[in-house]
């Protein structure tokens, strides 16, 4: 398997071209300003449950801060994703450079897996300057650290699921605007999938909380690690990741 | 080397390229010649795995194109019409990244990258990126990438089009000079660059192949009489006839005049029939000045216009030769 020359491909042209440099740009201005607002509103209700010793006993740094924070994050994944991984195949395919990468000795799934893994990369990147804020808390107060670290275990699970699904929105199509507004369209959907949930109600409406992605961050983000929602993320990835080997595929029947 | 048999290709409903058969020895250098939409770019889209066939066969190396993609992409270089590069890597970089691809170890890989740049003249411009870069060199960099794997098959579509005329000789030397290790096969409109770089010729028409073999033989075939150019100052059908009546001689056309008005004449005779000495012997017989006497040589562009033009009515027979006229 030849993914590692893909991978450095593709790194290198997130960081030549500027579209690493202004997502990383605009998800930390915008996580920078959630992250103040949200501390500065925390440190207003601690001071009011200084005076209030029952109220102090319910207050975490961890649940007060960081829990909205990650659920802010987010919301702005939801919008960031997709312009990460709309190049991915719609330029190659737009460029028509990839008919001189699939003509290479390189097997269809190196290629997918070496593109996925470097959107995986510049993510995951993008996560660790977040790591800034529990640093900040962490030299303040005392941090739990269980739902500090399954709160970034979700965040990571949950976007390489849209980081999948991105992928295969970019085979679909050459243009690459198209590519992100699919992306965009199919994670909000699975996002507010399970809104309606209560509306619909028995048996259907169960489905419909299964499948919303937002549900299953939830747990993460209180702290619980349930296996059932690390299966729904990685299942919800190898799915995505395995539509795009088919639709890659698919050129050769067309 | 490159075997292919009954290759069928449809795109809906569309048939680009129907039943073409060909075969390519190793070391040839074969030139791929047709009008534009006649089925070059799809076959050489087959050739090296990026489409496959709707039905026929295609060897490249020994290996089939569809069943063994992995083994024929091993072994080819493929530089397709549009010269697809990453505009946002730099050269060097870029090809250093064809070399990993292609499976080339980490020492091996900067020497070769140092000596394809070198031989296609691309090593002044190795750190720029290749958004920057003008049409030539962007495709003597994908010249570069096609051969840096030393491959043993190449397919190159139109290799020296956009460049300009130093440039086309320099190219068409570095393919020339190809020749012997690797097999190449080369798309073109442009008709005398096949008669300069290739040894054979494939002509296609209309997804079909209308004519194939060493350019020599089918100049032969397709024009078995050999032609001579006359101008001679006297009445015309008396000229006409007389010439017709010299011994060996199958036919006389008029040719178009040209500058002065005196009507010009083909006189076709059979090949290794010379009747210059009868021509001349005419003239002073009958005291018609000679005021011009040559022989035309036919050559691949007329073999190409009357074998893509045959089927066609004269008026876009007409159309085809000042097509190719122009690209000459």
């Amino acid at each position: 398997m030849k993914v590692w020359p893909i991978f450095k491909k593709e790194m290198r042209l997130y960081f030549t071209s500027p579209v690493a440099y202004v997502v990383l740009a605009i998800f930390l201005v915008i996580a920078g300003y959630f992250f103040s607002a949200i501390f500065s509103y925390f440190t207003m209700a601690s001071m009011q449950a200084a005076m209030n010793p029952q109220m102090s006993r319910e207050l975490s740094v961890t649940d007060s801060v960081m829990r909205p924070l990650f659920s802010n994050l987010s919301v702005i994944l939801l919008l960031l994703i997709p312009i990460v991984t709309m190049r991915l195949f719609a330029e190659e395919r737009r460029a028509g450079t990839i008919e001189l990468l699939l003509t290479y000795p390189v097997r269809d799934g190196a290629v997918l897996i070496g593109k996925y893994l470097a959107a995986l990369a510049l993510y995951a990147i993008m996560l660790a300057f977040t790591l800034v804020y529990p640093a900040l808390l962490l030299y303040f107060t005392r941090v739990e650290w269980g739902p500090l670290l399954t709160g970034y275990l979700g965040l990571l699970l949950m976007g390489a699921t849209f980081l999948s699904v991105g992928l295969f929105a970019s085979t679909l199509t050459e243009n690459q605007i198209i590519a992100s507004l699919i992306t965009f369209g199919v994670l909000l959907i699975f996002w507010v999938i399970g809104w309606s949930a209560e509306s619909v109600g028995g048996v259907w409406g169960r489905v419909l909380t299964d499948l919303s992605m937002l549900e299953h961050y939830d747990t993460f983000s209180k702290g619980v690690l349930d296996t059932k929602d690390v299966i729904y993320y990685v299942n919800f990835t190898l799915l995505g990741l395995f539509l795009t080997l088919r639709s890659l595929e698919s050129r050769r029947w067309r | 080397m490159i075997d292919v048999k009954g290759l069928t290709k449809h795109y809906g409903p569309i048939t680009a390229i129907r039943d073409v058969s060909f075969s390519v020895a190793p070391g040839e250098i074969v030139g791929f010649l047709g009008p534009n939409g006649a089925g070059k770019s799809t076959t050489m889209r087959i050739l090296s795995c990026f489409t496959p066939a709707s039905s026929g066969t295609a060897k490249v190396a020994g290996y089939d194109v569809f069943a063994e993609s992995m083994e024929v992409r091993k072994r080819i270089g493929y530089l397709p019409e549009s010269v697809p590069l990453y505009a946002d890597m730099r050269v060097g970089a870029y090809l250093d990244f064809v070399a990993e691809v292609k499976g080339l170890g980490r020492g091996a890989r900067k020497k070769r990258v140092g000596e394809v740049m070198e031989r296609c003249l691309i090593d002044d411009v190795q750190n720029r990126l290749i958004a920057k870069l003008s049409k030539g060199y962007r495709q003597r960099v994908g010249l570069a990438q096609a051969i840096i794997s030393d491959p043993a098959v190449l397919i190159l579509d139109e290799p020296t089009i956009g460049l300009d005329p130093r440039q086309i000789t320099e190219i068409r030397a570095l393919i020339k000079s190809l020749a012997g290790e690797h097999t190449v096969i080369l798309s073109t409109h442009i008709l005398p660059e096949v008669s300069m770089v290739c040894s054979g010729v494939i002509i296609i028409n209309k997804g079909s192949i209308v004519a194939q073999g060493p350019i020599d033989s089918l100049v032969e075939q397709f024009f078995p009489t050999s032609r001579l150019h006359v101008q001679l100052a006297g009445p015309v059908a008396a000229v006409r006839t007389a010439l017709g009546a010299i011994p060996g001689v199958v036919a006389v056309h008029d040719e178009p005049p040209a500058g002065d008005s005196t009507q010009a004449f083909v006189v076709e005779s059979p090949r290794g029939r010379d009747v210059r000495s009868e021509v001349f012997h005419l003239a002073g017989q009958r005291k018609w000045d000679l005021l011009e006497l040559r022989r035309v040589g036919m050559t691949l562009e007329e073999v190409f216009i009357r074998v893509v033009a045959g089927e066609e009515t004269d008026g876009s027979a007409e159309a085809v030769r000042e097509a190719a006229e122009v690209q000459a």
